[in-house]
């Protein structure tokens, strides 16, 4: 059982990196307690292997303290870690037995064969793996495969953490969620922590209670699925969940109105206030003040009322389950989620935002508005 | 240019790839081939483009019999799965070397690869070669080798397959627009249904080697000729229920029976397979003649705004696609509301027999 600690941590591949670009993971702090299921998403050279090599050992931080129950690691090699990994492709003895696969760990630890027998039954029964036990491994199916190699991770008592990096890359897209479900239920079972790594928002969503979302050798947010699609905390967060992503309006405070180029935007008083104060701030430099809505949260009618703003109206995709509308605005690109069954729209059409989920950025971070 | 393949077979080794495929393809028109691994998408792409001549069948292009003639000697593109440049040229070279090979003239070829490089927007790296691009980067230099000549017919097998997601709903939108200005056939292999949805046009879904269905894509998705056909073009996939239907009622499991809609008393008593859209599945009821289910939550997965929430009932499973985002502990028990007058029904052989009036009326012309 571990509690995961990251203090102070970074890393960089140069002997002596100059600036923050030179950093794979720049200086962070970040705890993965103990019995949680974890996910860390991005997209490809974000650093999340990058920090998944350094959590199992593989990697020496550069700067910074890993400290599993408080105690620092960092030059444990994995062995001594106590953690098992998944990988992408299964890591399994072929010509072995399900059975004898399952009870590698054990047995190279030297447990007792009357020890090691009643857990890899319990282990099977779980994974679901009983009928297969005195099968070759070599004649599995991937995900049976797959199954072998988790097995191996939760046979052993000492295990205190579980690392995941792409598990259900090889399993076909019809059995994928069987094993999701599974690695839920092992999850709630076994009180482990779980971290799996993960450029898929599905996989990452669907796995963790809380996900961290990395970009640039950064989190950007650590938060419940249901924080990163209503509250993205950074604009990368908006972009990356969701498809499509969220729409993004730079806007500055003139005139005494919020305004997106040459057009007004009809918000709140609390969000108007922000955005002025923000406009007049001497701490801001940076004049990049934006408005976030994501598509499910526009609303479009043919007709105008007190809060909407006129659109021209690119194309209308049916998707089956919802339409997909695609509309401009101070020349920019914006889309919109309408519900099946929406009503049709001509060219030109008016849009209204929710004010409950529109959100502002400040130099790419959430500023709540009202809460200053 | 239109394209249309007669009666084709296609055998290796005694095993048949594709069976009895005809398919007639309009000039300028996009078409998706849809099906999971190994329905037959890549071979029938190769007899499209020559690469292999089929076992037997005509494959006829504006009007003559191509059937024989070797890919060289026809006018194709193909794009792959793979990322596939030349590691020695530069993303510049690599989009010009199919009009150097044809010996254009050296102004024309320059105009051209700007102008493609520019609809891909990979026109600041020109200069670069493929080891130094994203995967992203690297297959739009591949995209651009295949739109750069004027081909008559274009492939695309899987091309987005290997990229991440938010790439995949960027290149997708783009290549819809592309092709809005092009004269040429497009064909577009993919096995994801939400795919050929979003790039629109026609699609044609494939199983196990034999077209099921052609048309709009559109109207593929809402009117299926058949089981497979909806099973094949739905993510997550429809909700089938096996029931029988007797003069006024509908039982599921021999124990769930309820009044079945005016449209389906005129189908013959009997066994049917009874299908119900992901997405029509509820938490809430909808209307009166909602039937409620006791269900247990197998898992909830959870795509950025959406959610598949896999419950299984007594006897059968169920999915439920509902928007935004929800979570359940697995086995937690749960009532969800299905509705009664939102079925399809496919006979025992199946073939589509009713197909539900659409919500809300005709949304979208």
């Amino acid at each position: 059982m571990a509690e995961i600690t990251l203090k102070g941590l970074a890393h960089s591949y140069e002997k002596t990196p100059k600036g923050a670009s030179d950093y794979a993971i720049r200086q962070m702090d970040h705890v993965w307690h103990q019995g949680g299921a974890y996910a860390l998403l991005g997209p490809s050279g974000c650093g999340k292997s990058t920090l998944l090599n350094i959590i199992s050992g593989l990697l020496e931080p550069s700067e910074g303290d890993v400290l599993f129950d408080g105690q620092r690691v960092n030059e444990l090699p994995p062995e001594e870690r106590n953690i098992a990994q998944v990988f992408q492709f299964p890591v399994i003895y072929d010509t072995m037995t399900v059975f004898d696969n399952l009870a590698f760990p054990l047995r190279n630890m030297s447990t007792p064969e009357y020890r090691v027998k009643p857990k890899v039954l319990e282990v099977a029964d779980i994974l679901e793996l009983t009928p297969l036990l005195n099968r070759k491994a070599k004649n599995l199916t991937a995900d049976e495969k797959q199954k072998v190699s988790m097995g191996r991770g939760l046979v052993r008592d000492d295990v205190t953490a579980i690392l995941f990096d792409e598990p259900l890359t090889v399993i076909d897209p019809q059995l994928k969620w069987k094993l999701r479900r599974k690695l839920k239920e092992i999850h709630e079972r076994f009180n482990i922590t779980m971290i799996y790594v993960t450029h898929d928002q599905l996989e990452a969503s669907t796995f963790a209670d809380k996900i961290a979302v990395m970009y640039e050798g950064q989190v950007v947010q650590f938060g419940t699925p249901r924080e990163l699609f209503e509250r993205p905390a950074h604009t990368f967060v908006g972009y990356f969940i969701g498809s499509p992503g969220m729409n993004f309006m730079a806007v500055e405070f003139r005139d005494n109105q919020v305004m997106f180029g040459s057009q007004p935007l009809p918000v709140n008083e609390a969000m108007e206030r922000a955005v002025a104060d923000a406009s007049n701030s001497v701490e801001i430099t940076s004049n990049n003040i934006k408005l976030g809505i994501r598509p499910e949260f526009i609303a479009i009618s043919s007709s105008p009322s007190a809060d909407s703003v006129p659109i021209q109206v690119t194309s209308v995709q049916d998707l089956g389950t919802y339409s997909l509308l695609t509309f401009k605005l101070n020349e920019q690109t914006f889309k919109a989620r309408l519900p099946e069954g929406h009503s049709p729209v001509g060219e030109t059409a008016f849009a209204r935002f929710d004010d409950a989920h529109v959100a502002l950025y400040i130099d790419e971070y959430l500023v709540e508005a009202g809460h200053e | 240019m239109s394209l249309h393949l007669q009666n084709i077979d296609h055998i290796v080794n005694g095993v048949p790839h594709i069976s009895g495929i005809d398919l007639a393809l309009e000039p300028g028109s996009f078409n998706v081939l849809l099906g999971r691994t190994l329905a037959g998408k890549t071979t029938l792409m190769r007899l499209m483009a020559g690469l292999e001549p089929p076992t037997r069948g005509k494959i006829i292009m504006d009007g003559k019999d191509v059937t024989n003639v070797s890919v060289r000697k026809r006018n194709v593109s193909m794009v792959y799965q793979q990322f596939i440049n030349y590691p020695s040229l530069t993303v510049y070279d690599n989009i010009a070397s199919p009009l150097k090979l044809a010996k254009q003239p050296k102004s024309d070829i320059d105009k051209r690869v700007r102008e493609v490089a520019e609809m891909l927007h990979i026109e600041q790296l020109l200069n670069r070669y493929p080891q130094e691009l994203s995967g992203g980067q690297q297959q739009r230099t591949a995209m651009g080798r295949a739109l750069i000549k004027d081909a008559d017919l274009i492939l695309f097998d899987e091309p987005l397959v290997n990229l991440d997601y938010k790439l995949r709903e960027e290149l997708r939108d783009e290549l819809r627009d592309l092709f809005k200005a092009r004269n040429c056939i497009a064909v577009y292999a993919t096995t994801e249904p939400n795919e050929a949805l979003a790039l629109g046009g026609n699609t044609a879904v494939l199983h196990e080697g034999k077209l099921l269905q052609y048309g709009p894509t559109e109207q593929v998705y809402r009117e299926p000729n058949g089981r497979f056909s909806a099973e094949m073009f739905s993510e997550p996939p429809i909700n089938i229920v096996p029931g029988r239907l007797t003069d006024n009622e509908i039982t599921f499991d021999q124990t769930l029976h309820f009044p079945c809609d005016d449209k389906l008393k005129r189908l013959e008593p009997g066994d049917y397979d009874f299908g119900v859209r992901a997405s029509h599945l509820t938490l809430q009821p909808q209307r009166a003649d909602d039937l409620a289910l006791d269900v247990h939550v197998d898992v909830a997965e959870i795509s950025g705004s959406e959610t598949f929430l896999h419950v299984h009932h007594e006897r059968f499973p169920l999915v439920l696609h509902l928007a935004g985002i929800h979570q359940f502990s697995v086995n937690e028990p749960l009532k969800v509301y299905f509705p009664t007058h939102q079925l399809y029904a496919f006979d025992k052989q199946g073939h589509t027999v009713h197909i539900p009036v659409r919500q809300g009326g005709a949304a979208h012309g």
